[in-house]
């Protein structure tokens, strides 16, 4: 749109037509204040904070819903204007209950704030105030109505942002109030995004309500360890007797792809880290039970043991089982580790989408695969499969506001009414388990229609198949969004058929906080990291060494070898596979089986050994996200007695014997502990980072320093050669899948959805008092319903 | 839930009215109050329904209006305006004059269900004040005894 | 059913067929009834909007703004419908003279909501009766059952090829919806929250479409200026107000009623020869001029003549026509608090100036009044009211803080008579405490 001119306190500027003021001014830096305005939200116009003087206009206008126009001369701050804020506050702050010292938003109140600037320090008002008792809402979200000054923020992000629309205003006057969906409770997805966009203290959160001051946290912006979507979630810690205790998860820091959003598992399920039942010492198994031992005890148990089966049996006696949880730099090394150091291909993680089939049809296609944020501004999205409002809630949102702000066109295809067909131009019905013949018939196989026979339709009746693929075909910049229903040949299709959509990119979805890290990695038995064919890659041989050729056993595989007593030994890294894939828990008994993990899950307790780890929100790399955004994961919290996966995994190698230089590139012969092995707060491993970042400068100075590997994973993993400053800033880097390796035979009936809900996240879910608490709260009043 | 037939043709014939379903919402609401007495969890649910709408939305809607309630009234509902032209020429006595008789403060009910009184603002019978209504019926240029003989007459009517 | 009077100075227009059965179609048709709406079809849109201008009628409603102007900001194109809303939500405190039109003359507004749609090109009209009056919507209804039964309303309307359906609405209790951008939430079955405006009703209004919005008595005096012309119109008043205007006279006047003057008929004559002057030997105190949102003039200041412009250049507005008359023995604190408690109670609660302030303004005033009163509390009640003005939402807000400000400035006197744990002189002993609070 064209350029508008206007004066605000002299200042000339030009912004879009159609900018509202308040953002015309906050583009050249002059902050007029508000608190009903938000970004993205609907107008309200309801708070007269933002009032500001227009030249010609007899009244004050609020700058939040003026739109900007030409020659328009404005006046952000004057005697009159300052003395209309300073009216609103103290009107405010009248029945306000000015609990600051005990209000979860002390310090961090944008009502303190502006009562700081504007000064209301005379109580105008000697009445009672009007108060009322503080309410729980759910489990984690509690309600304390005099604190709340009705900018009804909560009740859009909720309605327009999240589409769930469970708070609503009640009541008129000095009356009105924020209530629940369900009269004294509230039924939604406990997102929390009210909690986040409260500018003062009525919505607190369960999860931190009375903890701690924020003054006394420290933030950290990290990745999300839950979905694969990899929303940035900045989580406040504090000094505790056991390390830095993680106390709040929530969206301070909103530069993350995600921006102001989190869902019930960013914002809260990072309370498996204080679990009571995090392991924190290694077990050894005596006597038949597992026994509290030494670091250096099972280092060395672990050392000798693997490396007599190496060279008594063979490397392909030894199975590796990865993790979708772990950085990118501890599935890489583990993968380098079982190569090199383990001489086995015998390497597997829990898949959850067919990314080598992905990979060989986007070869040559540098350009064919859409970040997150593309979802938010791509003019028309296709989603088959899957439900994203379940299994990938930030990229339910994403579609979501950008159909909302942008009028982007969706067209979902799926067995099920999922809810974001709510959003949909065109919702296609088709039967379970028919998403590959749809694949097929989009790239012109007129016969997979038959299979299609479409169930029914919301909107746009009309629409039959025929018209539906001309409908897509016709588009440009289509973003194609597929679930696991979609694997093998049935991606090539829909990669193939979208050969004539301009601009097309795809996504293909996986479950878990790295999965796509895992499988770019290599944490498979044919393929090394890039979906190089482990038989044939021959830079891989010159770089490391001496690797075995012949591809290894999948994880079925090894259970089977297992089962013949062929699998001598097991290292399983940060994966559930007894308790995720409801395996017999007697199946590895005949192999030497070490476990690190976090919790004594139904593998670890089955255990040779067992290795306390660091969980993600403890650690430093990098994560991958489901669409190939790299991104930054950032240690906040500490337990002491706990090591991180990659630590462990060097350690190993070490009591091997084996020469660690050749597994980790470190530089020089000194030894700069960055916190990982000391147990430091993190406090003082920031301290490091921020002077080696000041100086140019990046930590890779100790063999237990991941960074060390990402220069190796730049070198050799084709598509991640990104900028590394823009990864240390915090921003996320797109890796392509464009110059993969060429991938391999690929099982997709090794494909297992993790089939998480908004309230579950595989075995680590089990261990978060916050999901917990919200299925069980469901499930007290399932059965209440029932019984009546 | 079951409305009476006025009620169903009465809505029957009020939703094509409006481009949109939930226009209909405020009538249809008074009406079904006027039938089952108050606005029920049920009313509200079966309203919701009919029109789309959660029953959040209904609630937030009933609770903007001040003739909806989601409480039980007596059969009659006096309602004595005491507003300023009311109040000038005697509003509030007669407010007082029935919370004596009736033995009742605002919005309550009396113990037999007949009455419920309730203070109200402004209802257009500014030139004929003081005045009140019960139920939908206008009552003006009332008197203490006036209002005597309006409320025996109620009371006789509703213990027919 | 609410009693008619007369007074010989009475110019009658509006209320000419009061009293007379005209609620029945047939008898309104004897009484030239929708000759209005026929020379209308035979007009030109803009001819219509022409005379309706040229006839200087102000909207009634209270802002007072001209309705053929208004009429005429609507878009002549438009890809949404284009609606006519007559706004018959009466809820302003001193105000009944809607309620006579729908009871004497249904018929009437039906016409006025027709010529509007014929004049911007609308087809159909919502008539929004607020909840309170049921035996008018009863009453309207049958109008409108009777219109569409002869074929005024529906299909091809007296033959004339062109279509219009008018369809009756019902509030249920708040006086906000009367605003006319909440009036059209209500209407789409929302709460009565006000509107950001722009864009303005005329180019976006119910659902989405242009909309007129008019007062029932605007709207029932335009089939008389299609049918007396424009210029007969205008000169029944001073200039730039044309035509008569009911006056509800309430308070303490020995002959209250709804009576029909011209505009810029004197405030004192209508006081003491119309109203019957002040009875039981009182003297006059005060008057609201325009409703209950206007500020009160005092007894040396009502010599003036009651027409917009110039009630406006007394410091009043005429607003809705609600003349509330008090008489010495009326204690203006009560008076303000009662009026706060209304504006308190109405407060759509969207906005902070007007929901908290009105609140404040209440609990001080009931203090104040209940002999807890403080010197700086009079200064603190014209600070609160003085910075709610011009700083709402939506103009309640203001509809609250003038008449307080007014009340305090003429009589800051009788404020201080309250001071210092003198509870209010003008109340029997003891009645303090059994004042009524309007609970939420
Ligand atoms: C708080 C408030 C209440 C109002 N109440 C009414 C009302 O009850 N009836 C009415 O006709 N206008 C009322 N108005 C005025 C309307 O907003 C609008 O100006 C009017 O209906 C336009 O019609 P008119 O131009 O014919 O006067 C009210 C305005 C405000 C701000
Ligand atoms: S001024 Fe504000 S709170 Fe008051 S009625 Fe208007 S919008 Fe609502
Ligand atoms: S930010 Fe403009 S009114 Fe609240």
């Amino acid at each position: 749109m064209a350029d508008v001119t206007l004066t605000v306190d002299g200042k000339k500027l030009t912004a879009p037509a159609g900018t509202l003021l308040i953002e015309a001014c906050k583009s050249v830096g002059i902050e007029v204040p508000s608190f009903c305005y938000y970004p993205n939200l609907s107008l309200q116009g309801a708070c007269r904070m933002c009032l500001v003087k227009i030249e010609k206009m007899p009244k004050l206008q609020t700058a939040c819903t003026t739109v900007v126009s030409e020659g328009m001369v404005v006046t952000s701050d004057s005697d009159e204007i300052r003395q209309a804020r300073k009216s609103m506050v103290e009107l405010l702050l009248g029945n306000h209950p000015l609990d600051c010292p005990v209000c979860d938003a002390g310090g961090e109140c944008e009502l303190q704030d502006m009562t700081f600037s504007y000064g209301a320090a005379e109580s105008k008002f000697m009445e009672a105030k009007n108060h009322k008792e503080e309410q729980q809402w759910s489990p984690v979200v509690f309600f304390d109505r005099p604190r709340c000054i009705l900018c009804y923020r909560c009740v859009r992000v909720c309605g327009e942002a999240m589409d769930v629309w469970a708070l609503g205003v009640q009541n008129r006057g000095v009356s009105s109030v924020i209530a629940p969906n369900k009269q004294d409770h509230l039924e939604c997805e406990e997102c929390g995004m009210c909690i986040d966009i409260c500018p003062v203290g009525a919505l607190t959160s369960g999860a931190y309500r009375y903890k701690t001051r924020p003054w006394e946290m420290k933030h950290v912006g990290t990745i999300c360890t839950h979905c694969g979507d990899g929303c940035k979630t900045t989580l406040g810690v504090r000094r505790a007797d056991t390390g830095m205790e993680i106390v709040r998860g929530d969206n301070r820091d909103k530069s993350g792809t995600n921006g102001d959003f989190l869902c019930i598992k960013g914002r809260y399920a990072f309370d498996f880290a204080n679990h009571e039942d995090r392991l924190t010492q290694p077990l050894i198994r005596k006597n038949g039970k597992l026994t509290p031992s030494t670091w250096e005890e099972a280092f060395t148990l672990i050392g000798k043991k693997l490396a007599d089966v190496r060279d008594k049996d063979g490397g392909q006696t030894i199975g590796v089982i990865g993790s979708t949880r772990t950085t990118n730099e501890e599935a890489y090394l583990l993968s380098k580790f079982a190569r090199v150091v383990l001489k086995t291909n015998n390497v597997d993680h829990h898949r959850t989408a067919d990314f080598p089939a992905f990979a060989s049809a986007l070869r040559g296609k540098p350009e064919a695969t859409a970040r997150m944020a593309d979802v938010f501004s791509a003019p028309a999205i296709l989603l088959i499969g899957n439900d994203p409002t379940d299994q990938h809630p930030l990229l339910a949102y994403q579609i979501r506001n950008n159909v909302r702000l942008h009028r982007a066109r969706l067209y979902v295809v799926n067995s099920s009414p999922i809810k974001l067909r709510r959003q949909a131009t065109n919702f296609t019905q088709i039967p379970a388990g028919a998403e590959g013949k749809f694949a097929a018939f989009l790239a012109g196989n007129d016969a997979a229609a038959d299979g299609l026979a479409s169930l029914s339709k919301t909107k746009d009746e009309s629409l039959d198949l025929l018209a539906l693929r001309g409908k897509l075909l016709a588009e440009e910049d289509l973003i194609i969004i597929f679930g696991s229903e979609l694997r093998g040949s049935d991606i090539a299709n829909i990669v193939n058929s979208a050969s004539l959509i301009p601009g097309a990119k795809f996504l293909c979805l996986a479950d878990y906080a790295n999965s796509r890290g895992a499988a770019d990695m290599g944490l498979y038995p044919d393929l090394l990291p890039g979906y190089h064919a482990a038989a044939t890659s021959s830079q891989f041989h010159q770089e490391w060494g001496d690797i075995p050729q012949t591809p290894g056993l999948d994880l079925p595989g090894m259970v089977n070898s297992a089962e013949d007593g062929k699998l001598k030994a097991l290292y399983v890294v940060g994966s559930n596979p007894v308790g995720r894939l409801s395996l017999d828990p007697f199946v590895f008994s005949k192999s030497f089986v070490v476990v690190q993990d976090i919790f004594l899950t139904e593998t670890a307790v089955m255990a040779d050994v067992v290795l306390p780890a660091a969980n993600a929100y403890e650690k430093s790399g990098t994560f991958t996200n489901t669409c190939g955004d790299l991104q930054l994961v950032k240690k906040a919290g500490e337990v002491a007695g706990t090591k991180s996966d990659f630590e462990m995994i060097v350690r190993i190698a070490d009591a091997m014997g084996f020469d660690i230089k050749k597994l980790i590139p470190f530089g020089g012969a000194m030894r700069a502990d960055m916190g990982q092995s000391r147990g430091a707060q993190s406090g003082e491993a920031d301290r490091h980072a921020v002077w080696l970042e000041m100086h140019g400068l990046e930590p890779k100075l100790s063999p237990l320093d991941p960074m060390a590997i990402l220069d190796e994973i730049q070198r050799l993993v084709p598509g991640y050669d990104v900028s590394r400053m823009n990864l240390l800033a915090g921003n996320s880097e797109h890796t392509t899948l464009a110059n993969s390796g060429p991938g391999v035979t690929h099982k997709p009936e090794s494909i297992l959805p993790a089939n998480d809900t908004l309230f579950t996240s595989g075995t680590l879910g089990r261990y978060s008092r916050a999901l917990n608490s919200v299925m069980e709260s469901r499930e007290v009043k399932t059965t209440e319903v029932a019984a009546d | 839930m079951k409305f009476s037939e006025e009620f169903e043709t009465r809505f029957a014939e009020m939703v094509p009215h409006y481009p949109t379903k939930r226009s209909a919402l405020v009538p249809t609401l008074l009406y079904a109050q006027d039938e089952i007495g108050f606005l029920s969890d049920e009313v509200i649910a079966e309203i919701a329904s009919r029109l789309d709408l959660t029953e959040l939305e209904v609630r937030n809607v009933i609770s903007y209006y001040s003739m909806l309630t989601t409480k039980p009234r007596g059969k009659f509902n006096v309602q004595v305006c005491t507003n300023i032209s009311c109040m000038v020429r005697g509003g509030e006595e007669i407010l007082h004059h029935c919370a004596n008789k009736l033995g009742i403060g605002h919005k309550q009910t009396t113990a037999d269900d007949l009455f419920t009184l309730e203070e109200v603002e402004c209802i257009g019978a500014c030139s004929w004040a003081p005045a009140a209504q019960v139920n939908y019926d206008f009552h003006e240029n009332l008197t203490p005894e006036k209002m005597d003989r309006i409320l025996d007459e109620y009371r006789k009517k509703g213990t027919q | 059913m609410a009693s008619l009077v007369s007074h010989p100075d009475e110019v009658k227009v509006v209320s000419r067929r009061f009293g007379q059965g005209a609620a029945n179609l047939d008898r309104y048709l004897e009484l030239d009834g929708y000759n209005a709406v026929r020379k209308a079809l035979a007009m030109e849109p803009d001819a219509i909007i022409n005379e309706v201008k040229n006839s200087s009628l102000r909207g009634r409603g209270g802002a007072g703004f001209s309705a053929g102007m208004k009429w005429s900001f609507v878009p002549k194109q438009s890809a949404k419908p284009k609606y006519v809303l007559c706004n018959g939500d009466e809820s302003e405190p001193g105000t009944c003279k809607d309620r006579l039109i729908f009871e004497h003359d249904p018929h009437s507004v039906i016409e006025g909501v027709v010529i509007a749609g014929l004049a911007v090109g609308a087809t159909s009209g919502y008539i929004y009766i607020r909840g309170e009056y049921r035996y008018l919507s009863i009453i309207m209804q049958k109008a409108i059952r009777d219109a569409y039964a002869r074929g005024f309303l529906g299909k091809n309307i007296f033959g004339s090829g062109r279509n219009f359906d008018a369809y009756w609405h019902g509030g249920a209790g708040a006086y906000e919806v009367g605003e006319e951008s909440a009036l059209m939430e209500s209407l789409e079955g929302k709460r009565g929250i006000p509107r950001i405006r722009p864009p303005f009703p005329a180019v976006v209004g119910l659902w989405g479409g242009p909309t007129v919005i008019n007062n029932a008595e605007t709207l029932a005096s335009v089939p008389h200026i299609i049918l007396g012309g424009a210029d007969w119109y205008a000169k029944l008043g001073p200039p730039k107000n044309g035509g008569t205007r009911l006056f509800c006279l309430s308070g303490n006047l020995a002959k209250p009623g709804v009576y029909e003057l011209p505009m810029g008929y004197n405030l004192k004559k209508m006081i003491y020869e119309v109203g019957g002057g002040i009875p039981n030997g009182r003297k006059l105190k005060a008057v609201v001029p325009g409703g209950s949102s206007t500020p009160c003039l005092t007894a040396d200041e009502i010599d003036i003549n009651m027409d917009f412009d110039s009630v406006a250049k007394a410091g009043s507005m005429l607003g809705s026509g609600g003349v509330v008359v008090l008489d010495d023995a009326q204690c203006i604190v009560k008076f303000a608090l009662r009026t706060m408690k209304f504006y308190q109670h109405e407060s759509c609660g969207w906005c902070i100036p007007c929901r908290e302030g009105t609140d404040w303004l209440k609990k001080t005033l009931t203090r104040f009044h209940a002999g807890g009163g403080l010197k700086k509390d009079i200064d603190n009640m014209q600070y609160l009211a003085e910075n709610m003005l011009g700083r709402t939402f939506c103009p309640l807000g203001d509809a609250a803080a003038m008449p307080t400000i007014g009340f305090i400035n003429k009589f800051r006197k009788e404020f201080e008579d309250h001071l210092e744990g003198r509870p209010c002189p003008y109340e029997k002993e003891g009645v303090i405490d059994h004042l009524p609070v309007l609970a939420h």
